[in-house]
């Protein structure tokens, strides 16, 4: 089962809601932080890291030598990645989307393909949560690919809990994508309220079942309530604002560490969720 | 004229609501929202629409059954998995790098240009604003950040005005990079977290691989006064100017709610005392 925790506007607490779930629902259970360019879950995990692997990504090399400048790897490219210019064929690695077109294209074998890194995953443990992220390279644009590296440790069997990235786009997408069911945190006020209702377009164009958790959910206004009820969304979980909670978050503490008795109502957070998905899937 | 673009790494650490507060202090400027992909200013600008138009960029492969004669080339040449093996294209997975339609022996794939956005000309009450949306579930949103970006430096040309003043996307990926390419510099907000502390290093780093010049400043301080004082540390020894910090105070909130900025609700708050602060730092540093 993959739970795949998302929100559209940042900062809601997708993060806080990803990590204070795994920890709660025992064994069995599996961590993805698929917020690459911002990865912070392992901040409030603290994993022994097993095990690290950097991750690339195929960019054309061209032999100068066999290339007869036609300009067809030029023509094919869609993202101005490799251009003939004067007597010299340059590739911009960075623009690269790895589609293999002008390898493909080159009549003279000229092309073949080395690696860009993309970034690093690692894996790891606290207990008997495993735990695995990446780390998308500073300077890197593309953090799709490398999502997707990561949602490709996901096991069979047993729960997959994914701390998405924030926005609508693609990132969010990759790591919302053949979920069971998304968790969309939100704050009651206009930002968070607007950024939720893309967030819920986003995951309609998905098909998947989902349900909102709203954090602070003492500050702002009912709106977030009033949208949720006309749209049919249940409400899984609200998280008052406190201060200590806030202050903890700060210091890289779980809420369920700082006051134990959150935890059930995690567990019951994720009871509820396999409840929608067993009778979606009966 | 300068630009200077707000950005944190982090998300939810106050970008938009500080840029909407700095509104009522800027003079000559124009506002450029280039979070196109969860874009809030608009939500206390109130823009007065005066020019929209849609964005388009970037194709995806549609296959036309009454060509196709499923050879299946155009499935063993996609990276993506985007064909099925009914030979139907998920539009979702679709990259838009155009193998199918290059090397179908039929010609049967078609490669329409995409419609992915819209972006807008406005006026506002503290001047003139562009900004743009992103449909859901879109690519590009780089090339609209840098379109809106262009376009609001263009605008502010046009008006002789003096500054550029961005609101940026969080995270270091390709909106990010985008919305910092030869800006004058970049106001990094952050919050005094371990998420938050760990986010300003790595856009701190970003700026810097991108040669952008930084500045930083932490909202919310009082939550964590000593990370606060952690991230003034981390600028100082970094060399990047550290221009104060904001404490955490419900009006953010209650002047959202009304639409409005800080300064608007209550301009005698300590809150709207301390980002003068930083606003006078940022004409004395940045602006002139």
């Amino acid at each position: 089962m993959i739970i795949s925790i998302a929100s559209g506007k940042g900062g809601t607490g997708k993060t806080t809601v990803a990590t204070n779930l795994a920890v709660s629902i025992g064994s069995d259970v599996q961590l993805l932080d698929c917020d690459v360019e911002e990865p912070n879950s392992h901040l409030f995990i603290q994993p022994a890291v097993e095990y690290t692997e950097t991750i690339t990504t195929p960019v054309p090399e061209v032999d100068e030598s066999k290339c007869t400048l036609c300009g067809k790897c030029g023509e094919i490219c869609q993202f101005k990645a490799i251009v003939v210019i004067g007597n010299t064929v340059l590739p911009f690695e960075e623009l690269c989307h790895s589609c293999g077109g002008c390898m493909e294209v080159c009549p003279e074998g000229a092309i073949k393909e080395k690696e860009r890194v993309l970034g690093t995953i690692q894996k790891g443990r606290r207990n008997g949560l495993e735990f695995i992220h990446g780390t998308l390279r500073v300077g890197e644009a593309m953090s799709p690919p490398l999502i997707r590296k990561v949602r490709a440790f996901s096991r069979q069997g047993g729960v997959t809990i994914i701390d998405a990235p924030p926005g609508t786009s693609c990132p969010v997408i990759a790591s919302m994508k053949g979920a069971d069911f998304i968790l969309l945190v939100t704050e009651p006020t206009p930002f968070g309220l607007y950024d939720l209702k893309l967030a819920v377009g986003a995951v309609k164009i998905l098909d998947i079942p989902c349900g909102l958790v709203i954090n602070r959910s003492d500050m702002g206004d009912d709106k977030v309530r009033t949208y949720a009820e006309k749209e049919s969304l249940s409400i899984m979980m609200e998280i008052p604002f406190d201060r200590g909670i806030a202050e903890a978050y700060s210091r890289g503490e779980l809420i369920v560490e700082y006051m134990p008795e959150w935890k059930e109502r995690f567990i019951e957070l994720y009871r509820r969720i396999e409840e929608i998905i067993g009778s979606n899937t009966v | 004229m300068k630009e200077l673009v707000i950005i944190s790494g982090k998300g939810g650490t106050g970008k938009t609501s500080l840029i909407a507060a700095f509104a009522s202090l800027a003079k000559n400027m124009v506002l450029c929202d280039a979070d196109v992909d969860a874009a809030d200013l608009h939500l206390i600008m109130d823009p007065d629409v005066k020019q929209s138009s849609d964005f388009e960029s970037g194709h995806t492969a549609i296959i036309n059954k009454d060509k196709c004669t499923e050879c299946g080339l155009c499935r063993d040449l996609c990276r993506w998995n985007a064909i099925d093996e009914d030979l139907i294209v998920d539009p979702i997975e679709c990259e838009g790098c155009g193998v199918c339609y290059y090397f179908c022996p039929e010609n049967a794939v078609e490669f329409p240009l995409n419609t992915c956005g819209e972006w807008f000309i406005s006026d506002t009450r503290f001047g003139p604003m562009v900004h743009a949306r992103l449909g859901i579930a879109e690519e590009n949103s780089g090339k609209l950040v840098t379109l809106v970006r262009k376009e609001a430096k263009n605008l502010a040309e046009n008006k002789h005005m003096t500054l550029v003043l961005t609101d940026g996307a969080p995270g270091v990926g390709c909106p990010v990079i985008a919305s910092i390419g030869g800006a004058d510099a970049v106001l990094v907000v952050t919050e005094p977290t371990v998420s938050g502390v760990h986010d300003m290093e790595r856009v701190i780093q970003l700026a810097d691989f991108f040669g952008i010049p930084a500045v930083v400043c932490v909202n919310k301080y009082d939550l964590n006064p000593e990370k606060a004082e952690e991230v003034e540390n981390f600028a100082i020894k970094k060399g990047l100017a550290f221009l104060g910090r904001v404490p955490f105070d419900p009006i953010f909130t209650k002047a959202m709610v009304q639409g409005r900025n800080i300064f608007e609700y209550d301009s005698g708050s300590e809150a709207c005392h301390m980002v003068k602060g930083i606003w006078e730092k940022i004409e004395h540093n940045i602006i002139s």
